[in-house]
C-alpha cells in the first residue's frame, strides 16, 4: 500500500510547507497487526506533515482505532515503524512517547478536579507548583474553562469534559496530538461547534494531529487530508476536495458523499448494459422541464424534502436516478427531462474513467 | 433503615386504593413490624438490660437502674485484656490480609493467567465447609507446627476468615476501574507503578475500604477458631463472651455486648459516609 499524494489543490495550514515526511510530523511505515488470527492492519503506510491535521476515516472495524492506538503506544505493532519528528517511537511505551491522546469517552479521572486532571501530566514532569498552576490556567483559558477549574469532571457537561480532555492533551505540548472519535459523544449542534474549536486551536498551535472518525462530514470539514480506510488498508489519502471529486475506488466514492450506483456504462448520456459500475453524484443529475442536450424524458417517482434541497427520484427509460434539486418542491408523477452531467466508471472497484456528457 | 413503604408511586399519581395496593401496604407494614421486633427488639432489650438492677417478670421496665455492671466490666482485669486483645488482632488481621490479598485481587482483576477462575472460586472453600470442622483440622496442624496458643496461630485463623472479602471485593473494584483511565495516565507520562498509585488505587479505594471494614468486623467477631487456638492464653472479646454468659449475671453480658458493638457501629457509620458520599455515587461518564 502506497501513499497517494494529494491530486489537486495546495495543502493549507502546514507550518513548514514542503517539509520532507521524514523530517517533522509523523511517518508510519509497513505497520502490521494481527489480533486473534485476523489481520487488522496490513502493511499500512501513512505520513503526516508537520502541523497538518489528518483524519483516519472509515466504517467501524476498518482498523482506524487500532492504528491510532499503535501510534499512541497502547498496542504493540507486529511489524513496522512509527516515527514522530524523525524519532523512532515504536519500541517506546505510551508514557515515553511525544504524543498526547484525547479519548473517545474523555477518560477524565473522576477523583481529581479539572485543574488536577490537566495538571497531572505536568506533575509527572516534576514541574514546580507555581509553573503547573500557570500552565494549567493558561490552557484552561484557551479552551475557555477557567471557571470550572475546581469542579469534578462529573459535575460538568459532556462538551466541557471534552474540552478538559483536550486541555489535558495540549498542556503536554505534544509533538503529535491524537484524537479518538472526539465528537461522537456530543449532540449534533455541539459537535459542529467543538469541531470548529478543535480545528481553530490546532491551527493556532500548529500541532500535528491525527483524528479517528467514522463521520465523513466531520472529516471533510476539519482535515487537511483524509485517509479513507477499509479492511485494514488505506484506500485513498487525499485532500477532502480531491476525495470527493476524484475518488480512486468505488468504496471511497460510496463512503464519501452520496452516489447513484448503476451497473452499466454511459454512452451519449444514456446508460447501456456493461460489466462496469457507474457512479453518478446526485448533484450531477440535472432535471429540467424542457429538453436539453443529453437529456432523456423522465418521470418523478418520489420526493424527499431535505430542507435546503430536495432529493428527487426520477425514472428514465434506462435507469432510476437520484438527484439533488433546489427550488420549489416537485410533485411525484411530474414529467421532466433528466441528464447526466458527470459519471465515474469503476472496474474491479477502481476508478477507470471519468466521463462528462456534453451539456 | 431504608424501608420503602411502597407508596411514593401511589401517592404521586394519587391512585385510588385498590385491593391490590391495600394488600401491598399490609405486606410492607408487616415487614416493618417484623424488622422492628426481631432487629430493634433485642437491641432495645440489651440496652435496657445493661443498666437494669432487678427486673421481675411481668414488668415492662426494670425495677431499679444501676451502673454496677459497667463497673464490673471496667474493673475486671480479664475483660480489659480481652478488649485489648481484640483491638490488637482486628487491625493486624486487616493489615496482613490486605498485604496478602490486595495484590492477588489486582492480579485476578487485570491478568488472565491459567487457573484464574479455579483460584477465584477456590477462595470460597474456607466458607464452604462448616467452620468448626475446618478449625479442628487446623488445630491438629497447629499442634504439629507449635502454633497453638500463639499470636501467629490466631492471626492465621483470623486472616483465613477474611480472604474471601479481601480478594473478591477489591478484585471487583479493580476490575471496575476503566482501562481508559489507566491508559490516559500512561499517555500523560506515568509509569505503571504511578498509574496504579494515582489512578487505579484511588478509584478502587471505596471497594477496598468496604473489604477492610468487613474484614475488621469478621476478625472482631471471630470466636470459634480463636477459642480453639488461642484460649486460654489469648482471650478476645467474643471468646470472653462465652465465659461471661456462663459465669456472670446476664447484665454483664449485655454491657459487654454493647462494648463489642461500638467499634462495629462506628466503622459502619464511617464507611457508610465515605462510600455513599464518595465518587462511587457520583457516576461518571465512562462506558
Amino acid at each position: 500500500m502506497t501513499i497517494h499524494e494529494p491530486l489537486t489543490g495546495p495543502l493549507t495550514n502546514t507550518t513548514k510547507p514542503g517539509t520532507a515526511a521524514s523530517g517533522g510530523g509523523l511517518t508510519v511505515r509497513g505497520l502490521r497487526k494481527v489480533l486473534g488470527g485476523r489481520t487488522i492492519i496490513d502493511n499500512l503506510d501513512l505520513s503526516v506533515k508537520e502541523g497538518e491535521l489528518v483524519s483516519l476515516l472509515g466504517p467501524s472495524g476498518c482498523g482506524k482505532t487500532t492504528t491510532l492506538r499503535m501510534i499512541a503506544g497502547f498496542l504493540e505493532p507486529d511489524s513496522g515503524s512509527i516515527e514522530v519528528e524523525g524519532q523512532e517511537v515504536s519500541h517506546l511505551g505510551a508514557e515515553n512517547r511525544p504524543s498526547a491522546m484525547v479519548f473517545q469517552n474523555y477518560a477524565l479521572w473522576p477523583h481529581m478536579t479539572v485543574a488536577k486532571n490537566v495538571g497531572f501530566p505536568l506533575k509527572l514532569r516534576k514541574m514546580s507548583k507555581a509553573e503547573i498552576k500557570e500552565r494549567v490556567e493558561s490552557v484552561l483559558e484557551l479552551v475557555s474553562l477557567l471557571h470550572h477549574k475546581d469542579s469534578k469532571p462529573a459535575r460538568i457537561s459532556g462538551g466541557e469534559q471534552q474540552r478538559v480532555a483536550l486541555a489535558r492533551a495540549l498542556v503536554q505540548e505534544p509533538k503529535l496530538l491524537l484524537l479518538d472519535e472526539p465528537l461522537s459523544n456530543l449532540d449534533a449542534k455541539l459537535r459542529v461547534k467543538v469541531r470548529e474549536d478543535i480545528r481553530k486551536i490546532q491551527q493556532e498551535l500548529g500541532i500535528t494531529t491525527v483524528i479517528v472518525t467514522h463521520d465523513q462530514e466531520e472529516a471533510m470539514s476539519m482535515s487537511d487530508r483524509i485517509a479513507v480506510m477499509n479492511a485494514g488498508k488505506i484506500e485513498q489519502y487525499s485532500t477532502p476536495e480531491a476525495l470527493y471529486a476524484r475518488p480512486e475506488t468505488e468504496f471511497v466514492a460510496t463512503f464519501i458523499g452520496s452516489m447513484n450506483r448503476i451497473e452499466g456504462s454511459l454512452n451519449n448520456g444514456l446508460i447501456t448494459e456493461g460489466p462496469d459500475i457507474l457512479g453518478i453524484r446526485p448533484e450531477d443529475v440535472i432535471l429540467a422541464d424542457t429538453p436539453f442536450p443529453g437529456a432523456v424524458p423522465a418521470t418523478v417517482e418520489r420526493v424527499v424534502p431535505r430542507g435546503h434541497f430536495q432529493e428527487v427520484y426520477v425514472r428514465r427509460a434506462d435507469a432510476q436516478l437520484r438527484s439533488f434539486v433546489s427550488g420549489a418542491l416537485m410533485q411525484p408523477g411530474r414529467q421532466t427531462y433528466a441528464g447526466i452531467r458527470k459519471a465515474m466508471t469503476f472496474r474491479d472497484g477502481r476508478l477507470v474513467a471519468e466521463a462528462g456528457a456534453a451539456l | 433503615m431504608a424501608i420503602s413503604t411502597g407508596s411514593p408511586i401511589a401517592s404521586r399519581t394519587r391512585r385510588p386504593l385498590t385491593p391490590d395496593s391495600i394488600f401491598r401496604r399490609v405486606l410492607v407494614g408487616l415487614f416493618v413490624v417484623l424488622m422492628v421486633v426481631f432487629i430493634l427488639g433485642p437491641l432495645l432489650w440489651l440496652g435496657v438490660r445493661a443498666f437494669a438492677g432487678n427486673w421481675t417478670y411481668p414488668n415492662l421496665l426494670p425495677d431499679d437502674w444501676t451502673l454496677r455492671w459497667w463497673q464490673v466490666v471496667v474493673n475486671d482485669g480479664a475483660l480489659g485484656i480481652a478488649v485489648q486483645n481484640s483491638l490488637f488482632f482486628a487491625p493486624l488481621t486487616v493489615l496482613v490480609s490486605a498485604i496478602i490479598c490486595l495484590p492477588a485481587a489486582y492480579a485476578f482483576a487485570r491478568f488472565d493467567f491459567p487457573g484464574r477462575r479455579f483460584f477465584l472460586i477456590s477462595l470460597f472453600a474456607t466458607n464452604a465447609f462448616p467452620k468448626m470442622g475446618l478449625f479442628v483440622t487446623l488445630a491438629a496442624l497447629f499442634y504439629a507446627l507449635n502454633l497453638m496458643n500463639t499470636i501467629l496461630g490466631i492471626l492465621v485463623v483470623h486472616v483465613l476468615g477474611t480472604v474471601v472479602f479481601m480478594t473478591w471485593i477489591p478484585a471487583a473494584a479493580f476490575a471496575a476501574v476503566p482501562r481508559n483511565l489507566e491508559e490516559a495516565a500512561r499517555d500523560a507520562g506515568a509509569s505503571k507503578l504511578r498509574v496504579f498509585a494515582s489512578v487505579t488505587l484511588p478509584m478502587a479505594l471505596p471497594g477496598i475500604i468496604v473489604a477492610a471494614v468487613m474484614s475488621f468486623l469478621a476478625s472482631f467477631d471471630e470466636a470459634q477458631g480463636t477459642y480453639l487456638v488461642g484460649a486460654p492464653a489469648f482471650m478476645t472479646m467474643p471468646t470472653q463472651m462465652y465465659s461471661l454468659v456462663l459465669n456472670y449475671p446476664t447484665q454483664v453480658a449485655a454491657v459487654f455486648s454493647i462494648l463489642l458493638a461500638i467499634p462495629s457501629v462506628a466503622l459502619m457509620l464511617a464507611a457508610h459516609k465515605h462510600i455513599l458520599g464518595g465518587q462511587l455515587a457520583e457516576g461518571f461518564q465512562i462506558k
